[in-house]
């Protein structure tokens, strides 16, 4: 009997969030994959980086970018990704931030799927605050950075470089 | 070609400026192109910009570029180390409200060392590293793989393959 292959949602913002998720992409290889950012512009890349290894054409989603300070955007961004979520059913949920990330990670969650926190490299000095808060939602919670884990998460196991 | 991106998200008028500036002082505005953002108050006079580039634009000048200058954030610099550009680097300061906190800062600290980053501590040292680069006088670093570190990469595909969670 053939199982299902497990079905990914691989969230991350433009820019630096975005450039270490795609590192990751071998992670997730054999997967049902999803990604959700926030520029629709990624897409023919991350369709041909999946065909360059092989892998199935993974699903594509854009949300709106917002950060913390723009409440009325973030809102629309939790709704599109409450969509998102809902279709999609994924079994884990894996993010390097930022906003859209932390949507996805705590609603995934609700709906009972396992749920995987990176925090960016670029958080050297400490955790990024939305990784700050993901961490209780989160069962693999990582920093890139080892002097920032401790015995109580978050844990580290290596970086995107 | 020269690059010039600030990233994605905020403006950065200061390394505009400088390079700006640097530009006028060499006479070199003509091999410069940049990426400001939207919201850039200062715009440069020496060399041609843009406020935004789609992926595959971005890609293009990142391809074509000898060197290329930015802000010092992360996407930038694993691009540039993934194509093995070297990429002199300005960090947002906090407390001149460039960035939310001194995160960019923090970052040079860390990634000075390696081979392709040209950290600069200010606008002056900036123009300093910006005539070595444009005179051909440094080396360029061994890059990266095309990907995360292999345990960073067998953690995450364990976690998805391994048992559903329970409790």
């Amino acid at each position: 009997m053939k199982t299902k292959p497990p079905r990914v949602l691989a969230v991350a913002s433009g820019g630096g969030h975005w450039v270490q998720l795609s590192r990751l992409a071998p992670a997730w290889d054999g997967c049902d994959v999803t990604y959700v950012t926030t520029d629709p512009g990624f897409k023919a890349a991350v369709e041909a980086a999946a065909a360059a290894r092989g892998q199935p054409q993974p699903g594509y989603h854009v949300v709106v970018e917002a950060n913390r300070w723009q409440k009325l955007k973030l809102l629309r961004s939790l709704f599109q990704m409450v969509t998102i979520v809902l279709r999609t059913r994924p079994d884990v949920v894996i993010t390097t931030g930022a906003a859209p990330g932390y949507f996805a990670l705590r609603l995934a969650k609700l709906m009972g799927s396992r749920t995987v926190w990176i925090d960016s490299i670029a958080n050297a000095e400490k955790m990024s605050l939305a990784g700050q808060r993901a961490g209780r939602h989160s069962d693999l919670w990582l920093t890139q950075w080892e002097h920032l884990a401790t015995p109580d998460g978050p844990n580290y196991k290596g970086s995107v470089l | 070609m020269i690059f010039l991106t600030v990233g994605t998200h905020e403006p950065f008028d200061r390394l505009v400026c400088c390079v700006d500036d640097w530009c006028a002082e060499r006479g070199c505005g003509d091999e410069v192109f940049g990426q400001i953002t939207a919201r850039a108050e200062y715009q440069p006079t020496h060399f041609q910009a843009v406020a935004s580039l789609d992926p595959s634009a971005y890609q293009e000048k990142f391809n074509a570029a000898d060197f290329i200058i930015s802000h010092a954030g992360m996407g930038s610099i694993i691009t540039a180390l993934s194509m093995k550009k070297p990429i002199a680097v300005l960090p947002r300061r906090g407390h001149l409200q460039e960035t939310r906190n001194d995160h960019q800062f923090a970052t040079v600290q860390r990634f000075q060392s390696r081979g392709g980053i040209f950290a600069a501590q200010d606008e002056a040292d900036l123009s300093k590293i910006l005539n070595r680069l444009a005179d051909g006088n440094v080396t360029v670093g061994q890059g990266i793989s095309s990907f995360a570190d292999e345990q960073l990469i067998a953690s995450v595909r364990d976690f998805i393959h391994g048992p559903a969670q329970t409790g």
